[in-house]
C-alpha cells in the first residue's frame, strides 16, 4: 500500500513538516456516523433494558440492575425502540460500507490482525500497561491496535447477529441456535455492548494520550507530524 | 511517493477533506426536535417494512414439549387496564364484520367445532422477558375460511372488551400457527389470560396477542393500527 506523505513548506520561514495521508474518506465518513449511531445503539439499548433488567424469569423477577433513565435514550420503551430499530440501519451501513472499502481496497491488511501478530502483542501491552519499553514498530499499526481494531469489527458483527435473533427470533431461528437460544442472545447482545465499551474507553485513552495532530487524522486524514 | 506542497495549499487540501465528511453532520437532524418525531417514525416503518419482507408465511415458529413448558402460575398477566373486565361468557358472541361473506355473530362453540390445534410456543413480550406456554385454539385461517373472509384485504382487526384493539397483516392471519385461542394449558381460557377467546400468534411480539375478543373485523384500510402501536410501538413486529 502506496503511502501519500508530503513536505509542507511555510513560504515565510522556509521550515518544513512532514504530513502521511493516514485515513482514507471513506474510513473516517463510516467512522463518526458509526460512532454517532454506537452512541444511540448503546443509550436506547439500556434504556430498553431498563423496562426488565434482568436475564432470569419474569416471575418471579430478579433484577440485575437498575440503569438510570438519564444516561438512557428515548424516554420510554417505546420511543426507545423507535431510536434502536432507526439506528441500526445505520450501524449496519456503516459497518457495512466500511468492510466493503477495507475489502475491496485491500486496507484491512494494515489493520487485520493475523496469527503472525500474536508474539507483538505482550511487549504492547507490557509498554502501554507497565511501563515496559516501546517495541519498534514495524507497520503502521503495532500488534496490539490490530487486535483492538480487529476484535471491535467481530463485536459489531456478533452486535449485529445477536440483535437480529433477539428482534427476529422466529424468521432467525437457525442463528439463535449457535448461540445457545433466543434467551441467551439477549445475554450476549448485552454482554457484546459492555465489551464494545470497554473498546471506546481505551480507545478514547489513546486517543488523548497521541495528542491533536492524531485526532485531526481522523477528520482530515492527514497526520502532520509533531 | 513523497512531494513537496505550500502550507496554504495543505490548508486548502484539509479543509476540503473536512467538508467532505459533513453527511455526519446530517445525522445531526435527530436532534432537533421538529425532526426528531417524523426520522424516527421513517425509521421504524422501514423497520416494520423490512419486517413484512422477512416474513415468511410457511415458516413455522420453533415448538416446545412439554417439559420445557412454563408452568402456567409462571405465565403473567399483562394488560393494559384491567385484568377481567367481567366479560359475560353466557351471553359472549364474536361480531364478525367487514370483507367478508357471512358478517354477523359467532358463537364459541363455532368456534371450537373447526379442527382443533394444541401447540407450545414461545411468548415473546415487547419488554424483554419471554415464556413457553401450550395453547389450544381453532387456526384463525380456518375461521377465516368459515365466515368467508376476503384473504385478499389487507387487515384483520380486533376489538377487546378491556377496549383493547389491535390489528393483524393477512399475511400473519393466515399462518399455521396463528390461533383464535380458548385454551391454555389444555384448560379454558381463565378470565385473566383473555377468556373466552384471545389470540395466540407465535411470529408476532405479544402486545398483538389481543385477549377477550368481541370484535372482528376483515379491512383493506386501518383507520387505527393496536393500542400500543398508536402509543409508538412498532406496527409489525414480526418476530
Amino acid at each position: 500500500m502506496a503511502t501519500q506523505a508530503v513536505s509542507i513548506e511555510d513560504a515565510k520561514t522556509g521550515e518544513t513538516t512532514e504530513a502521511v495521508y493516514e485515513h482514507p474518506f471513506a474510513v473516517r465518513l463510516c467512522h463518526w456516523i458509526n460512532a454517532v449511531a454506537l452512541f444511540v445503539m448503546v443509550g436506547s439499548g439500556l434504556q430498553i433494558f431498563r423496562a426488565f433488567p434482568s436475564f432470569g424469569a419474569k416471575i418471579p423477577q430478579k433484577d440485575l440492575l437498575h440503569w438510570p433513565k438519564a444516561f438512557a435514550i428515548g424516554g420510554w420503551l417505546g420511543g426507545a425502540l423507535q431510536w434502536h430499530l432507526t439506528f441500526m440501519w445505520i450501524y449496519m451501513a456503516t459497518g457495512l460500507i466500511y468492510l466493503g472499502y477495507q475489502l475491496f481496497s485491500g486496507n484491512y491488511k494494515q489493520v487485520l490482525f493475523v496469527p503472525r501478530d500474536i508474539p507483538g502483542v505482550w511487549p504492547m501491552v507490557r509498554h502501554y500497561f507497565f511501563f515496559g519499553p516501546k517495541p519498534p514498530l514495524k507497520e503502521s499499526y503495532n500488534p496490539l491496535q490490530k487486535h483492538a481494531y480487529t476484535s471491535v469489527i467481530v463485536l459489531g458483527v456478533l452486535s449485529v447477529l445477536t440483535g437480529l435473533v433477539v428482534w427476529k427470533p422466529v424468521q432467525f431461528s437457525w442463528l439463535a441456535w449457535p448461540m445457545g437460544g433466543f434467551h441467551l442472545a439477549r445475554v450476549w447482545h448485552f454482554a457484546i455492548m459492555w465489551a464494545m465499551l470497554a473498546f471506546v474507553f481505551g480507545h478514547l485513552v489513546m486517543v488523548v494520550l497521541h495528542g491533536w495532530n492524531n485526532f485531526v487524522s481522523m477528520l482530515t486524514g492527514w497526520k502532520k507530524e509533531e | 511517493m513523497d512531494s513537496r506542497m505550500d502550507k496554504r495549499k495543505f490548508k486548502r487540501v484539509t479543509r476540503r477533506e473536512l467538508l467532505k465528511l459533513t453527511p455526519v453532520v446530517a445525522v445531526g437532524a435527530f436532534a432537533i426536535p421538529a425532526f426528531q418525531k417524523p426520522l424516527l417514525k421513517t425509521g421504524l416503518g422501514f423497520s416494520d417494512w423490512a419486517s413484512a419482507k422477512l416474513f415468511r408465511s410457511h415458516h413455522l415458529a420453533p415448538t416446545f414439549t412439554d417439559s420445557e413448558l412454563t408452568p402456567s402460575n409462571k405465565f403473567p398477566i399483562n394488560d393494559y387496564d384491567v385484568d377481567d373486565p367481567e366479560v359475560d361468557l353466557e351471553k359472549w358472541t364474536l361480531s364478525v364484520s367487514g370483507a367478508v361473506q357471512k358478517p354477523g355473530e359467532y358463537t364459541l362453540a363455532q368456534v371450537q367445532a373447526l379442527p382443533k390445534v394444541s401447540q407450545n410456543t414461545r411468548h415473546v413480550c415487547v419488554e424483554g422477558w419471554e415464556v413457553i406456554g401450550r395453547f389450544g385454539g381453532a387456526r384463525l385461517s380456518d375461521f377465516l375460511t368459515m365466515i368467508g373472509a376476503d384473504t385478499t384485504a389487507r387487515f384483520l382487526t380486533v376489538e377487546c372488551a378491556d377496549d383493547y384493539y389491535e390489528s393483524l397483516d393477512m399475511a400473519t392471519a393466515l399462518h399455521p400457527q396463528t390461533l383464535l385461542c380458548y385454551e391454555m394449558y389444555d384448560q379454558p381460557l381463565t378470565r385473566e389470560h383473555g377468556a373466552p377467546l384471545r389470540l395466540t400468534i407465535p411470529t408476532k411480539i405479544g402486545y398483538k396477542q389481543a385477549k377477550y375478543l368481541t370484535d372482528l373485523k376483515v379491512t383493506h384500510v386501518l383507520d387505527k393500527v393496536g393500542y400500543w402501536e398508536d402509543q409508538g410501538y412498532s406496527e409489525f413486529y414480526g418476530l
